[in-house]
């Protein structure tokens, strides 16, 4: 909403500064976006008629106007085509400033010398694109000051509005504002109150959907001349933000912005049976709106008929074949109050969201339906567009009943926290045009038609807080009851999971929750892979995030290939968020916390040697060690050659006894190759819930205050055996002295037979009661070499 | 005149009091001693005893030798070749029996005294030594301490993470409790209990995705309140933050279609609008420096009422007004307001027996002001340059 100050200043005095006023209305929840002036640069442009247009000797698309500027005849210059002998328009002579603040300058054109230039909308400032000069109405006097006759300069103040103060949308709600926050006195626009019952000869209205439109007043006017509205209309229609048309169009706009009551005019000539009707669509009616579309409708939308067919979409749109145009005589003026829901549902259906469909949602005063309708009376007499019909036919079948809301001063206090003086909370209700009554206890507060956002005692308070201004509020800590601040289980562990991996050097990244469906295949899931039963967006952006994600590594992914463009090839992240699995369909789906990794490129360059690449191990090692941290002790690395993402090689499940807790691996070749990338990149994708539920608390174990035996051994075995299962029987066969057992060492080669490898451990006993012996070590030392050698074929290695 | 016993690193010989230079170790401390300073440290030769004599002279010798030692071996012979069980002085010792009882003790205590001495001298030549070879020791083992150290990959926080577990922390402290919600939600618990029923103008405000008629993706963390108001009904206090991702179809440059938010609630008897500012005020202060001040403006959300805007002093500038905060002085960052007595009583509340605020922020709009991020796709973008950098 764009409110000029000259048109504010008309309803109610400023007494202040614009920067000023501005602050203050913000303060009070009137949200002023910004303030700016207009045509302060304006300078010397005057008006001109043209006495003689002529074309330029030397060039094509050249006039010479003569333009008397009200007694001196200047010749001028000007490429515009619509420009004409007759014609009133803006002359900006030598020296003379334009908006933009260009001064004009003496020129040259082909030969023929130019004293000025003509003016369009947008030297004035006015607009930012014209079509040619700006054509004044033909009464304009030559030789006026344009800045005098356009009002300038002057303000603008553009307001950012809640949607609840529909009431603001007019050029009375703001002053009414500015009236009651400076104590100063509401002034009403002029109006024409003309009684008697001439028009109801001209028109008969019913409505038939009173719970859609609960009013419809109609004026008529007749002799109407369509022509330009009276320049200092238009200006504040375009200051306002709106594009004069024609003056019986303009004047309905003008009055729209003052009152906030949406006007339509029909031209009466093509209404038949001098009837109007205000009904619901029947299913599958039809209209050519004024914009030439033809409209489908439903019993849902509100339709003006007149005797045979529909006319309009009431609130949002009129129909092309009553519009007003140039040979309109006679005016049928609709000034109406609609349901706003309804209005809203069918702007929103049709996609037509106009100034008058805006109103409407918020909500019309239904008290300003004939005052609106008497001020457009006003405006049509004084500008002498046409004859005013006297009388207004106004079908309002129902009155609403007043609202009342009771107030209690004490509760008033208590919920702001700031002692309000009655007497100053009633003052302001009442300039704001609520009726208050006072008993004993409580105010009762009539809410008048205009505010339908009050409805409840907190409303009230709102208005006063408001008033009184927050600023005055104090600042105070809640009293009662302590309560402790607790942090969800999970939450604490996530937070755990976070701190660990960071301090295990991977980087937290967060990815969109939503995917593109094709990842599925880019990851080369099969088609009935249960990852595929995604839970889709009905209205995506766009297609590649029109799913919600099952599975956080094409985040993982999207986020390798990213910093993988922009040449940052050495990436370690992880992702701790959801996914999401769909249930039933009225059910909502299930939110699972995942745990995301992925790795590629080299760890860092230090000067002692070449960096280390972050391989399969390299992940593997984060997550023994986020696992070992978390207090999963009893973590398996089983290898998993059927994930479809994974190479099938270098993949492998991890477990925690039986249970399935997530999977690691090297992305699938085909996969590196489809995407482009460098490096071989290693994945991870874990179930946070499924870790909480298997990790144990910290337990502790006395220390062992007898020395231990240490030895190390090596062992060759078939390539094949995977190491852990010699660490399970070397844990076997250990017994339960056997309290530390580390891999140490892997060696394939030469010096060994073909097909094997050799696999060294160092093996700690310990007794908790004794001091252990050499030769009882060695003993559990000799059953597990008996073992592994009956169960692989191993040999000490010597 | 001096005896200079058999050490063959004796290379330069100077007057006496003067030092001598040994060939293994270039200058030695070796004071030259005269047969005068043992005079001096011993008693003169009242006895007139020729073994007390002799035993001066191997002191004499003694302590020159040692003086010259370079090493820990030279030391070691030198003490068995004065002080072994053939050494010189328990030659001299054999040699008592021969000697006339009265002149005994003297002599006997003559020998004590230079075993003494010589021990002495042998320890603090050995320790001196010690410390000459550990000091050279050292020396080899000399780092460039101005080389790197051994690179280690550090991990880093995402900052939206950070911020929110900052917001957690000071709310936290505050007695509030985090609670976290789903964020695919029924239209219910998104819009209808919070005040906005299907067609609310209000809802223009929150450009929505959905996944049916009635599930949706959250438009902000408001539902949260809904929930835990129904599952904590009618116990009072309530005091909760609930942090998580929300979403909107919005996607331009200051719009992201996912982002974060932390919705507050306190519920109890007195609530009072005051309250809120009290807490905001705070955690304005905790987030951005104490002499942070807060403004809140009259607003409109359909779930509270009175509702507010809330702004902080801008941190760049402190009020002056610079382009961050487009001259206000001020800068927006989160929404308020007193719980709208509707949703309590939807909820399983009386609003006659208690009332509530609630606000939401952007965590995204705090960690730009907090770093200075002027781009807020950059949280999504993911690149390590810029998330190493928190």
């Amino acid at each position: 909403m764009r409110v000029p100050l000259s048109w504010l200043r008309e309803f109610v005095d400023i007494p202040v500064p614009p920067r000023e006023l501005a602050e203050r209305l913000t303060a009070a929840g009137i949200a002023v976006d910004t303030v700016t002036s207009v045509g302060d640069k304006i300078k010397g442009v005057v008006t001109a008629r043209l006495v003689d247009v002529r074309p330029h000797p030397n060039a094509d698309r050249l006039s010479i106007c003569s333009a008397d500027a009200g007694g001196e005849v200047y010749e001028v210059v000007t490429a515009a085509e619509n420009v004409f002998s007759g014609a009133v328009v803006p002359l900006a002579l030598e020296g003379t400033r334009l908006a933009d603040g260009t001064v004009i300058k003496k020129a040259r054109f082909r030969g023929v010398s130019s004293m000025g230039m003509l003016c369009s909308e947008v030297e004035l400032g006015l607009e930012d694109r014209s079509p040619g000069i700006m054509i004044l109405p033909p009464d304009t006097p030559p030789g006026e000051d344009i800045a005098v006759l356009l009002g300038f300069p002057d303000t603008v103040f553009e307001f950012d509005l809640t949607p609840n103060r529909g009431d603001c949308l007019s050029i009375l709600g703001i002053a009414r504002e500015v009236a009651v926050l400076y104590g100063l006195q509401l002034k009403y626009p002029p109006v024409l109150q003309s009684n008697g019952g001439e028009a109801a000869n001209y028109i008969e209205v019913e409505i038939r959907a009173p719970e859609l439109c609960g009013r419809y007043a109609a004026r008529v006017f007749q002799d109407i001349k369509i022509g330009q509205a009276p320049i200092w209309m238009q200006t504040r229609l375009r200051v306002a933000g709106m594009r004069p048309i024609n003056n019986l169009v303009d004047v309905t706009n003008y009055v729209m912005l003052e009152l906030g009551q949406p006007l339509h005019a029909f031209d009466y000539a093509t209404l038949r049976g001098r009837r109007i009707v205000i009904r619901r669509a029947s299913p599958g009616e039809r209209l050519v709106t004024l914009d030439g579309v033809t409209r489908e409708f439903n019993g849902g939308d509100l339709l003006i008929a007149d005797a045979e067919r529909a006319v309009a979409i009431a609130g949002v749109m009129g129909g092309l074949e009553t519009e007003v145009t140039p040979g309109t005589a006679t005016v049928l003026l609709e000034s109406a109050n609609f349901d706003p829901l309804s209005i809203r549902r069918t702007s929103r259906k049709l996609g037509l969201r106009s100034e008058a469909s805006l109103r409407f949602e918020k909500g019309v005063d239904i008290e300003g339906s004939v005052q609106a309708a008497d001020r457009m009376a006003r405006l049509v007499a004084d500008t002498g567009m046409g004859r005013v019909v006297p009388g207004v036919v106004d079908s309002y079948p129902v009155r609403p009943e007043q609202k009342t809301v009771v107030v209690r001063p004490a509760r008033l206090d208590s919920v702001i926290g700031a002692s309000v003086p009655g007497d100053e909370a009633v003052k302001w209700l009442k300039a704001l045009g609520f009726g208050i009554r006072e008993n004993e206890e409580h105010l009762v507060v009539s809410v008048p038609t205009f505010r339908p956002d009050v409805n409840i005692e907190e409303d009230i308070v709102e208005e006063v807080a408001r008033l009184y201004g927050y600023d005055r509020i104090p600042a105070t800590q809640t009293y009662g009851e302590a309560t402790p601040g607790r942090r969800p289980a999970l939450e604490a562990f996530v937070r755990q999971v976070n701190r660990l991996l960071t301090g295990l050097g991977l980087t937290e990244v967060i990815t969109y929750s939503f995917i593109n469906p094709t990842s599925f295949d880019l990851l080369r899931l099969p088609q009935d892979d249960p990852l595929r039963r995604v839970v889709a967006l009905r209205n995506p952006i766009s297609e590649e995030q029109s799913v919600l994600r099952t599975t956080l590594l094409p985040g993982m992914l999207e986020v390798v290939c990213r910093n993988v463009s922009r040449r940052v090839t050495d990436i370690a992240v992880y992702e701790a968020g959801r996914v999401f699995n769909p249930r039933g369909d009225s059910e909502l789906p299930g939110e699972a916390l995942k745990l995301g990794m992925a790795v590629a490129g080299k760890e860092p360059r230090g000067w002692e040697g070449p960096p280390r690449e972050m391989d399969f191990y390299f992940l593997k090692g984060i997550v023994e060690a986020l696992l070992s941290r978390l207090g999963i002790e009893d973590s398996v690395f089983a290898p998993l050659q059927t994930h479809p993402s994974l190479h099938p090689m270098r993949a492998a499940r991890v477990l925690a006894g039986e249970k399935e807790l997530g999977s690691i691996g090297q992305l699938h070749p085909e996969i590196k190759a489809s995407l482009d990338l460098p490096n071989e990149v290693i994945v991870g994708e874990f179930d946070i819930t499924r870790l909480i539920a298997v990790r144990k608390a910290a337990a502790f174990r006395d220390l062992v205050r007898f020395p231990g035996v240490l030895r190390d051994i090596a062992v060759v075995v078939p390539e094949e055996v995977p190491a852990a299962e010699l660490v399970d029987n070397v844990k076997a066969a250990g017994g339960e002295l056997l309290r530390d057992l580390k891999l140490f060492d892997v060696y394939k080669g030469a010096k060994l037979p073909e097909g094997t490898r050799s696999i060294a451990f160092s093996l700690l006993f310990q007794a908790e009661d004794r001091t252990l012996t050499d030769a009882e070590a060695a003993t559990y030392v000799e059953a597990i070499i008996v073992r592994l050698k009956e169960k692989f074929g191993a040999v000490l290695r010597g | 005149m001096v005896r200079l016993g058999d050490s063959d690193s004796l290379r330069d010989f100077k007057e006496p009091g003067k030092y001598l230079k040994s060939k293994t170790d270039g200058w030695r401390l070796a004071k030259v001693v005269t047969v005068e300073d043992c005079k001096s440290t011993f008693g003169g030769y009242d006895g007139g005893s020729k073994v007390l004599k002799e035993l001066d002279e191997i002191w004499e010798r003694a302590q020159a030798a040692v003086a010259l030692a370079g090493n820990p071996e030279e030391l070691e012979s030198l003490r068995v070749r004065f002080l072994g069980r053939k050494g010189e002085i328990t030659q001299i010792l054999r040699k008592m029996v021969s000697l006339p009882q009265e002149d005994r003790p003297a002599v006997g205590r003559r020998a004590n005294e230079v075993k003494e001495h010589l021990d002495r001298a042998l320890s603090e030549r050995s320790a001196a030594l010690r410390g000459e070879t550990f000091l050279a020791k050292l020396q080899r083992e000399k780092l460039d301490v101005t080389l790197p150290g051994r690179p280690v990959r550090l991990g880093h926080r995402h900052p939206l993470s950070v911020v929110r577990e900052e917001i957690e922390t000071i709310f936290l402290g505050l007695g509030y409790s985090i609670v976290e919600g789903p964020e695919v939600e029924l239209d219910y618990y998104n819009f209808e209990a919070l005040n906005l029923p299907k067609d609310h103008p209000a809802r223009d405000m929150q450009d929505t995705f959905f996944i049916s008629e009635d599930v949706l993706l959250r438009t902000h963390t408001s539902p949260v309140q809904v929930r835990t108001l129904e599952r904590m009904a009618p116990k009072l206090p309530v005091k909760i933050i609930a942090p998580g991702k929300v979403y909107r179809r919005d996607d331009d440059a200051t719009h992201s279609p996912m982002f974060h938010q932390v919705e507050g609630l306190a519920v109890d008897e007195n609530i009072r609008f005051s309250d809120l500012k009290g807490v905001l005020l705070t955690f304005a202060q905790e987030m951005f420096g104490l002499e942070t001040r807060v403004r809140l403006r009259p607003s409109y959300f359909p779930f509270t009422e009175p509702s507010a805007e809330v702004d902080i002093s801008c941190v760049i500038c402190g009020g002056e007004g610079c382009r961050v905060c487009k001259d206000t002085g001020w800068l927006e960052i989160l929404g308020a307001g007193m719980v709208h007595p509707r949703v309590l009583s939807v909820s399983g509340y009386d609003p006659e027996q208690c009332r509530g605020f609630a606000f939401g922020m952007g965590i995204e709009r705090i960690a730009m002001l907090k770093y200075g991020i002027g781009d807020l796709r950059m949280f999504f973008d993911n690149d390590l340059r810029f998330l190493e950098q928190f």
